[in-house]
């Protein structure tokens, strides 16, 4: 996994509250095997008009958001489908990071096995996000996560929380599973205590 | 020892590993894999060499992408196809037990867990699907993880979670005739918000739960995620060990009455504290209906569609007007004027025996009006079969409804069972979200009574006036 220390990026306001998986990538793209590739699929029914044509309204087909690395938006980010191909899309895509009032409990931890991070600041600073990024052409933000702050060129608009193993893991770039199988002497010790009643998913007749 | 709740018990029982700084690493006792979230995860424990540490705690099924018309007719998408043909190459390789397309078990991966008597109470249950929070219904933790945590799990049968925090959902009283247990979790999702119980697993209690059957059970829990909630659970007690008792692999013998020592503990303390509770008076509840493009957006179907200028918010203004524009909606429309092209009854959440019975007492000797195309999707084989064998598949298919294969069909529109741009859809599935059933197609959510009578009408009814 890459580490994310520091970013900076130019900022597209998605300015929508609730924005679930199933509209960061809809159902079609969930069929393919391969782990690349999703980034065609971000948004679609919003990016792209029935006839397959770019919809001109959207934030991210205006030209000044196309070098965009930083997403806002509004509260209860990435609800719904467990989908992890959701920060799939959004990473593939060029995004590095997603500011929003609020995240979904699985959406937030797809994203930290990412490396891909999702920051949580108060409503009213959003808003001040979404306004400049709106209002003020190249509008770019700095994340440090060492710092855990978020500001512009001018200030530092607001720290924010960050779990502090989620923080270490996602500063050094760990591989989760490689952590855990570390562990595979505590993991066999708790295998020995389980109750014995716990079923097994083998074909009843080889019980 | 403190008092605790329900969830404490069964998270406090699978610790692995607790340090201070590091997340809890927890057990899983069952892994459910299906088609759609697992083939990054396999290839990922190729790539690093890995094993499936516990083969015998995990089984696969394929249900999203499969289509749903008869077994003999291949599946002619061929990118679904690549994905079913993996999951069958990927089970071989790892030695994971599948009930593909064709077996008598296969069937909604959240239908089968506990049809198959594997999903227990006391345990901790995973599958990379949002909707895992069903097995909570068994007493059971239950949540939906994704595909990086899928590969976790495979590779190390455990998972580090942060602690969730304890919400109860506490619904008292007597269910009214013709309101179910749909209503009851719309309900709840439209008092707490669709963010209501993020960070929190959702215990629900109260004599309307207790009163409800396992079917019941698991429609309430099943839509916990809908509220935003980690996971949803219900104690354990006797219609949960009469349902599970004689299941294949139910415990047996003397393993049965340990297992019953062990669940019969499986139950919140008195004076064990939750973050927040919720109340819902079942007996004034009403059938009801969403009108918007998230569970959130729901009003009693004897109720209108909401006016923007009444928003609580300049946020909520804009989502508002936002929904009825996709929904084509205008404001204050009576719930019941609003008329439909599409009617499903499936899904992890409404196709078990029960709710096909449900359904199928409302259609009996009627006919599905002539501008609505309707179908019923059962939740399993065995679902499938049960059904025939009660004769529910002839009262359908009389009255104008398909009867289909079993799969997730038309709740998420990944196989060929969708809807068209514009068409309107009342629904016992559990998302409303723009596209969610194709692309253009408008939702409405609704228990599986309310859609059949919705299918024969034309339009919503009152569920409770039919019965009349």
């Amino acid at each position: 996994m890459e580490p994310f220390t520091q970013h900076n990026g130019l900022v597209a306001p998605l300015d929508r509250v609730d924005v679930d998986t199933d509209q960061i990538i809809p159902k079609q793209f969930l069929k393919s095997i391969a782990r690349t590739g999703f980034d065609k699929g971000l948004f679609y029914d919003w990016r792209f008009q029935p006839d397959g044509t770019p919809n001109p309204d959207f934030v991210l087909n205006k030209p000044h958001y196309a070098d965009a690395s930083i997403l806002v938006s509004g509260r209860n980010f990435g609800s719904g489908s467990s989908r992890e191909h959701a920060p799939w899309a959004l990473q593939q895509y060029g995004f590095r990071a997603v500011i929003a009032p609020s995240f979904a409990d699985i959406f937030r931890t797809n994203c930290y096995q990412n490396g891909f991070l999702p920051v949580a600041l108060p409503e009213k600073t959003v808003r001040q996000i979404i306004d400049r990024a709106t209002n003020e052409p190249g509008y770019r933000l700095t994340i440090d996560l060492e710092q855990q702050t978020v500001s512009d060129e001018r200030d530092t608009l607001a720290a924010f929380d960050v779990d502090p193993a989620v923080k270490h893991r996602l500063l050094h770039g760990l591989d989760d599973i490689g952590l855990t199988l570390q562990h595979g002497p505590e993991i066999a010790a708790f295998e020995e205590r389980r109750p014995a009643h716990r079923p097994r998913t083998l074909a009843t007749a080889d019980r | 020892m403190a008092p605790r709740t329900l969830f404490e018990k069964i998270w406090d029982s699978h610790v692995v590993r607790e340090a201070s700084g590091e997340p809890t690493l927890l057990y899983i006792d069952l892994h459910l894999v299906h088609e759609v979230t697992s083939p990054q995860a396999f290839e990922g424990l190729r790539l690093s060499g890995r094993q499936v540490r516990r083969p015998e705690l995990t089984i696969a099924t394929m249900d999203h992408n499969t289509p749903t018309w008869p077994l003999d007719q291949p599946v002619t998408d061929v990118i679904a196809k690549e994905q079913l043909d993996a999951l069958e190459r990927n089970c071989r390789d790892f030695g994971i037990r599948l009930e593909d397309r064709f077996s008598q078990l296969q069937g909604i991966v959240h239908v089968i867990g506990p049809e198959l008597g594997l999903s227990q109470p006391g345990m901790t249950i995973v599958c990379g699907d949002s909707h895992t929070s069903t097995h909570g219904a068994m007493g059971a933790l239950a949540f939906g993880i994704g595909t990086s945590e899928v590969e976790h799990v495979l590779a190390t049968q455990t998972l580090p979670q942060k602690k969730p925090k304890p919400m109860e959902a506490r619904v008292d009283g007597h269910l009214p005739l013709g309101v179910t247990a749909k209503d009851i979790i719309l309900g709840i999702i439209g008092q707490i918000g669709i963010g209501g119980g993020v960070g929190c697993v959702i215990e629900y209690t109260g004599s309307a739960i207790t009163g409800l059957s396992m079917e019941g059970r698991m429609t309430v829990c099943n839509m916990s995620i809908e509220g935003g909630a980690r996971a949803g659970m219900i104690a354990p007690d006797d219609t949960t060990f009469a349902y599970l008792e004689g299941r294949s692999h139910a415990p047996k013998g003397a393993d049965w009455e340990r297992a019953l020592d062990e669940w019969r503990t499986l139950h919140t303390d008195a004076g064990a504290t939750y973050e927040r509770t919720v109340h819902l008076d079942a007996s004034k509840l009403v059938p009801h209906v969403t009108w918007g493009t998230n569970p959130g957006m729901v009003v009693p179907v004897t109720g209108r569609v909401p006016d923007p200028a009444n928003a609580r918010s300049e946020d909520d203004r804009r989502s508002v007007e936002h929904a009825l524009r996709y929904m084509d909606l205008q404001p204050l429309t009576a719930i019941q004027d609003i008329h439909l092209d599409r009617v499903f009854i499936g899904s992890c959440t409404n196709a078990r025996i029960e709710d096909l019975r449900a359904a199928a007492g409302v259609v009996r000797g009627k006919h599905v009006h002539p501008s609505v195309r309707a179908m019923v999707v059962p939740g399993s084989h065995q679902v499938k079969v049960e059904s025939e064998r009660e004769g529910l598949d002839r009262v359908f298919t009389d009255a104008g409804f398909e009867w289909r294969e079993a799969g997730c069909s038309m709740c998420l529109g990944m196989n060929p069972d969708i809807l068209q741009p514009g068409e309107r859809c009342a629904s016992t599935s559990n998302r409303n979200f723009e596209g969610r059933q194709g692309k253009g197609g408008r939702t409405h959510l609704v228990s599986p009574p309310m859609a059949a009578a919705a299918a024969i009408a034309g339009h919503f009814v009152d569920i409770r006036d039919w019965n009349a």
